[in-house]
């Protein structure tokens, strides 16, 4: 008895359509993504994020319109990330219908805006984003450095000691992704996920690499992570998200079913 | 039937809005308000909050909400969720100590789990044990999962006002009801179908319960 671990789906946006789209069967449109949240809520996902990847301003517009449109349907919590650099981004995303921000190269160059946006509407609302590379050698003790641009800038921040000052500036939640695993599918950077949820109080969502559902069990199990973020194992119809909870449980993780 | 969510700035209503409109009757008419007098006149009110306590008590006292919300609660169907639930209560220990609402005795307390495993702010799904009947749990089955966001929790000090409870390292009280009064820590408008549930119970439901 008590809270479940979580399982979401992250879908990638560009300019309002679903990025290589949502493989479900008898989906109509493929692109659509309030048809996708739709799908993945009766599927039981356990919360929906979007990633907006759109290149131009009028694709940041659209997708204030998808959060509009899956918030007046789905009733899960749903988050959205990418490109949201000011607190007015964040008021207008939140009164769209979003319940929480994602938060990630703002928070490297200003911050201090990650406190602003959390005094002003709350720290369970500001997720901050946690892209992190393993920089030390074979034989030294592991080091993971914060990276921006996809994971090709590196910004010399220590990936721990960055998440603890994200902690206390008042995020609610990080969002741990390794770039060295993410699109590989060979699991999370396990280590990096661990040494994060263990030095801070505040919940840990993995990401990054999955590839099968173990690697959902081991994100919790040996990476402490509260959540598992994955897109591809779920959208290409790979697993179902009724599998990954039966095999979560079947690990002794609580799940909601 | 017109249904009032009290929207006092304190975040972000149009989930509660889409949600309670999403399940209730053809002839209800959702408003988002922080004028008295529109409380007043509704059928039934939502009480929603997020946030920390202290800015949620400042702004319901800047809007001069107390009154009306005190005296729409002793009549007619009240629905109190998150803070909206926490605020009901006498005294929080957030923001060195709070005074609130004071409807129902009791406190707010911090989480502080033993178990570092266990984060705060509690954040996801968690069981709704249910500990006396209710016409909103109508439907909902025992132990249903709803969805829970926050980092303090009610301390109802009257064992008859709990009709719900949790466990997040230790058992705490998730609903506490008077005659009008229904509130909730979870979040029903973000609770998937037994969310939509106990929103669509609570628009029909008339009151009093005993």
């Amino acid at each position: 008895m008590g809270l479940a671990k979580r399982i979401i789906p992250c879908l990638d946006v560009a300019e309002g359509r679903v990025v290589k789209g949502v493989q479900f069967e008898g989906l109509r449109d493929a692109g659509d993504p309030v048809e996708a949240a739709r799908r993945y809520n009766q599927a039981g996902a356990d919360e929906l994020t979007f990633l907006d990847i759109s290149a131009s301003h009028e694709g940041r517009e659209t997708m204030q319109h998808v959060v509009e449109a899956v918030a007046a349907e789905v009733f899960i919590p749903l988050t959205v990330g990418g490109g949201i650099r000011t607190l007015a981004d964040v008021r207008r995303l939140l009164h769209a219908g979003a319940d929480k921000v994602s938060i990630n190269t703002a928070a490297v160059h200003h911050p201090e805006r990650i406190k602003e946006m959390a005094d002003a509407v709350g720290s369970q609302c500001i997720v901050v984003a946690i892209d992190a590379r393993r920089v030390s050698g074979e034989d030294e003790p592991a080091r993971w450095e914060i990276f921006t641009h996809g994971g090709r800038n590196p910004t010399g921040l220590d990936a721990i000691r960055w998440a603890e000052y994200m902690a206390e500036l008042g995020a609610g939640e990080l969002l741990v992704t390794s770039m060295d695993r993410d699109g590989m599918q060979q699991g999370f950077d396990l280590e990096l996920t661990r040494a994060i949820s263990d030095a801070v109080p505040i919940p840990v969502i993995a990401s990054g690499g999955v590839g099968n559902l173990d690697h959902l069990v081991e994100g919790i199990l040996e990476g402490h992570a509260d959540a598992v973020l994955a897109a591809s194992i779920f959208h290409f119809g790979t697993y179902q998200i009724s599998e990954a909870k039966q095999c979560m449980a079947d690990a002794g993780i609580e799940v909601r079913t | 039937m017109q249904i009032a969510v009290v929207d006092y700035g304190m975040g972000n209503l149009r989930s509660v809005v889409k949600a309670i409109e999403h399940v209730a009757p053809n002839d209800a008419h959702v408003v988002l308000t922080d004028a008295p007098e529109v409380i007043l006149e509704s059928d039934r009110v939502v009480f929603p909050g997020q946030g920390a306590a202290a800015q949620c008590m400042q702004a319901l006292h800047e809007r001069r909400l107390t009154p009306a919300l005190r005296e729409a609660a002793r009549t007619r169907p009240f629905l109190g969720i998150c803070m909206g639930m926490q605020v009901l209560l006498e005294r929080s220990e957030e923001n060195e100590g709070v005074d609130l609402l004071g409807w129902f005795p009791g406190q707010v307390r911090r989480f502080q789990p033993t178990d570092h495993r266990l984060k705060v702010p509690q954040m996801g799904w968690n069981q709704m044990h249910q500990t006396q009947d209710h016409p909103l749990f109508d439907g909902i089955r025992q132990d249903a999962r709803f969805y829970f966001v926050h980092s303090y929790y009610c301390e109802p000090a009257e064992p008859a006002h709990q009709v719900a409870t949790a466990e997040y390292g230790l058992s705490y009280c998730a609903a506490l009801a008077d005659e009008y009064v229904f509130a909730i820590q979870a979040h029903p408008e973000k609770s998937a179908e037994d969310g939509l549930r106990l929103l669509a119970n609570f628009t029909r439901w008339k009151g009093p319960w005993s």
